[in-house]
């Protein structure tokens, strides 16, 4: 049994936060299409991407997440006109210093996903949940009280 | 019986003693920690940043954990520290803030993990060669030339000077005798000669507790000049986190996702959440805060335990008090005859 | 320095009599040669307590946050640097402007006495300042020092002697060239570190924390009423890092909540117990803010719209940072 357990794939626990008029919907007919994309990736609906506080990444880092990944409209299509830029700023910023504190910079990532684009949601979550495999579990951001 | 030990051999004694605590030095600062061979021990370091309470009360120590399994709740309890330790590098004030410690968490009913600490860690302390322009000590009658503890030890030069000074310290000294080498009592006079001499002409050599006690209360409390005292101050912890007495903490719930944590942590009463209540805090401004910490310090403290005050003259609070809104300041404000 | 002193107590004797200020807002001094605290002088007091000099580097803009509330006009003290904040927080509508008066007053640098202490003077009990000596007195015997190697560290960057916001300001009547060194030195040299390297040396600065809150309260741009860390619903309030994971958390928060709003004055790391090094944080966000969205100096121009309150729609890509970073 033990061996079993060992010879287990890691499998990463990828936490999406997906703006409600953009991304959630694209992850919605990426769905509809039939496209696949792993289960281990948790999306998180949120009104706008830019109502993504860096608290909230980090508290998914702490809750076991081997990579947080944030998509919102493509800039210039917000639903709220401009709150994409504000996360782009924002999230530039954290990720920087993130990579500044010597978090692996392939664990954040921020996507652009229209409702329209199913395809590229799908795999922009396989090449994502591929990344983060190959790059192994989280070991320098997480809570250790959090493990199972 | 004094012994004395060459300080380069400090490093092969401690390594005979299992776990030792001692002050090391890491990222610039000196603080209390697990020594090993390959860390910097830094005994010439008068203070700590910490102080060694957080050898016997650590600032976070879990208490017990639930976790949900199917429809029960398993409930795990951590293991009691019940590993003997060497606490190596106390200083008198230290030694003094343990007694203070002790009236709180060995009394009926004690605090297990305190006691157990206290029961497992033998005390060797260092007499401090080289009093700072911080310490007051001697304001609470702590003779920083002989400190308490299992065993004291005075550094003159090269020696290391020796002197069990409990049962706990007998045996220490037995385990260390193959390092140690008899010398006579006398031998680290001139050492202590040399610490009184400097203790004399510190800049805080005046300083007396007077007017101060457990019998001054409401004088004390409704002073005036709270007001003018607390208003620099920035309700942050640090005076009280590196104070070797203060003992107050907080109990709390962390929610792992998959049970809950519930640990223990020191608290600070310069914080606006302190004792907390569901009707509201107590003490709602600065002022109260600040006046709380003095006032348990040098009245409520006095009052409750013999007279015993629950600042030992350490003077990190002096040192590191963002705004120099120290103790020391209070004491001078407050004491004698001002009202 | 005591011709400077002179005036400044001049000047306020002067604001106090006309009634144009009813306090004022300065430095005392402490019970050893160098502890200052942060101290109002009300009208019937004389300003025989108040105290400027090499040690009085705490940046007193914060506590106008709550002199302002106050009835009447109080009279601030403040270095250039200090003015700084001083606008950050009157761009934030923290401080009621008609309820300060402004006296910009030199600067010559300040003294870290733990720097004194790094260089085995312990036992301090007077400092003498030649203008490029001092001279220190301890318990064990005198030292001397270049007078630039005990300066705080944001005095080796110093910003400038020009105030940047002031009703009147007191001019230093003697030259003194502040010491311009590159701020950005130490984080360029982390960023050209392995990650590994720097996740280690942050691990070891981190891991020292004790949580004591001293860097967020004396920060002036953390103003806000209750901080997330002490909210208990935000489920991240604590009062110890009880697991390593929450240091990291503690501070990469602690310093994103003021990006783009800290002037970088350094108080953080200057009242640190235990020696965090935590400008290089805030100094991290400066730069990057400086190399993305351009050169911007919070408290500079109060008018100003912050990096991270405005944007352009040709910003860089937050994947900017998986390619090495824009330079």
């Amino acid at each position: 049994m033990q061996a079993v357990t060992e010879k287990k794939p890691f499998t990463p626990l990828i936490v999406a936060f997906c703006c409600n008029w953009c991304s959630y919907a694209g992850a919605d007919l990426a769905g509809t299409s039939r496209l696949s994309y792993p289960a281990n990736v948790k999306i998180i609906r949120v009104p706008c991407s830019c109502r993504v506080n860096p608290l909230f990444i980090l508290r998914a880092f702490q809750r076991g997440a081997d990579g947080v990944i944030l998509c919102g409209c493509h800039p210039g299509d917000c639903h709220y006109s401009t709150g994409n830029y504000y996360t782009r700023r924002r999230m530039t910023l954290l990720f920087s210093m993130l990579d500044y504190l010597g978090i692996e910079r392939e664990r954040t990532r921020v996507e652009w996903v229209s409702a329209a684009e199913g395809t590229k949601f799908a795999a922009t979550m396989n090449d994502f949940v591929q990344t983060i495999t190959e790059l192994g579990e989280n070991v320098k951001l997480g809570d250790l009280r959090c493990k199972q | 019986m004094m012994y004395k030990l060459a300080m380069s051999r400090v490093s092969d004694l401690l390594a005979s003693f299992g776990k030792v605590i001692a002050p090391i030095e890491r990222a610039e600062q000196v603080n209390f920690g697990a020594w090993s061979p390959e860390e910097t021990l830094r005994l010439d370091v008068l203070k700590t940043v910490n102080s060694a309470k957080d050898a016997f009360f650590p600032q976070s120590e879990d208490i017990v954990h639930f976790k949900m399994e199917g429809k029960n709740i398993a409930i795990g309890m951590p293991e009691k520290p019940d590993e003997p330790f060497v606490l190596f590098g106390a200083r008198a004030c230290d030694m003094r803030a343990l007694d203070v410690l002790d009236r709180v968490f060995l009394s009926e009913p004690a605090d297990p993990g305190y006691a157990a600490r206290r029961k497992n860690g033998t005390i060797v302390s260092i007499a401090c060669a080289r009093p700072a322009e911080t310490c007051f000590c001697h304001a609470y009658g702590i003779d920083a030339a002989a400190p308490q503890g299992d065993v004291a030890c005075w550094i003159d030069g090269d020696t290391l000077y020796w002197q069990p000074q409990s049962e706990k310290g007998q045996a220490l000294t037995e385990t260390a005798k193959p390092f140690l080498e008899e010398c006579p009592d006398t031998a680290a006079d001139a050492a202590k000669q040399a610490i009184r001499e400097i203790l004399d002409r510190l800049p805080l050599k005046d300083l007396t507790l007077d007017g101060w006690g457990g019998d001054v209360l409401m004088e004390k409390f409704n002073s005036e000049k709270w007001a003018d005292l607390s208003r620099a101050c920035l309700g942050c912890g640090a005076c009280t986190f590196v104070c070797p007495t203060c003992q107050c903490y907080d109990i709390r719930d962390f929610d792992t996702g998959h049970g809950i944590q519930r640990y223990r942590c020191w608290d600070s009463c310069m914080y606006k959440d302190f004792t907390m209540m569901a009707s509201g805090t107590p003490r709602p401004t600065q002022l109260e805060r600040y006046r709380q910490r003095f006032m348990h310090k040098l009245v409520y403290f006095p009052a409750n335990n013999d007279g015993m005050f629950s600042c030992v003259g350490c003077g990190r609070c002096v040192a590191k008090c963002p705004v120099s809104s120290h103790i020391v300041k209070v004491i001078k404000a407050l004491g004698g005859d001002a009202k | 320095m005591q011709a400077i002193v002179d005036q400044i107590k001049a000047k306020a004797q002067e604001l106090l009599a006309a009634g144009t200020v009813d306090r004022v807002l300065g430095w005392e001094a402490g019970e050893l040669a160098y502890d200052r605290t942060p101290a109002v002088f009300g009208p019937a007091e004389a300003l025989d307590g108040l105290k400027y000099d090499l040690f009085c580097a705490a940046n007193l803009s914060k506590y106008l946050i709550a002199e302002t509330k106050k009835e009447g006009k109080v009279l601030a003290l403040l270095k250039p640097c200090d003015t700084y904040s001083f606008n950050q927080l009157l761009h934030e509508h923290r401080i009621r402007r008609e309820g300060v008066y402004v006296l910009g007053i030199p600067c010559r640098g300040k003294i870290d006495v733990r720097k004194l202490a790094a260089m085995g003077m312990e036992g301090i009990t007077g400092v003498e300042d030649d203008g490029t000596t001092l001279t220190v007195h301890t318990l064990y015997g005198d030292h001397t020092c270049s007078r630039e190697e005990a300066l705080l560290e944001r005095c080796l960057c110093c910003k400038g002697k020009e105030h940047k916001a002031f009703d009147e300001v007191i001019a230093d009547p003697e030259p003194y060239t502040e010491p311009d060194r590159d701020r950005f030195s130490m984080v360029s040299k982390l960023e050209a570190m392995a990650p590994q390297e720097r996740f280690a040396f942050w691990q070891g600065e981190l891991s020292k924390c004790i949580r004591c809150n001293a860097c967020r309260n004396v920060c002036p741009a953390c103003s806000c009423l209750n901080c997330v860390f002490d909210n208990p619903a935000s489920g991240v309030s604590g009062k110890a890092n009880v697991d390593p994971f929450e240091e990291q958390l503690f501070h990469i928060i602690r310093a994103f909540h003021v990006a783009g709003r800290c002037t970088d004055c350094g108080e953080c790391s200057r009242v640190c117990p235990q020696g965090i090094p935590l400008h290089l944080l805030n100094r991290k966000f400066i730069q990057d803010i400086n190399r993305f969205y351009g050169e911007y100096q919070a408290g500079a121009d109060p008018d100003a719209r912050g990096p991270l309150t405005s944007y352009t729609t040709g910003d860089v890509e937050p994947s900017v940072v998986s390619k090495g970073g824009a330079k």
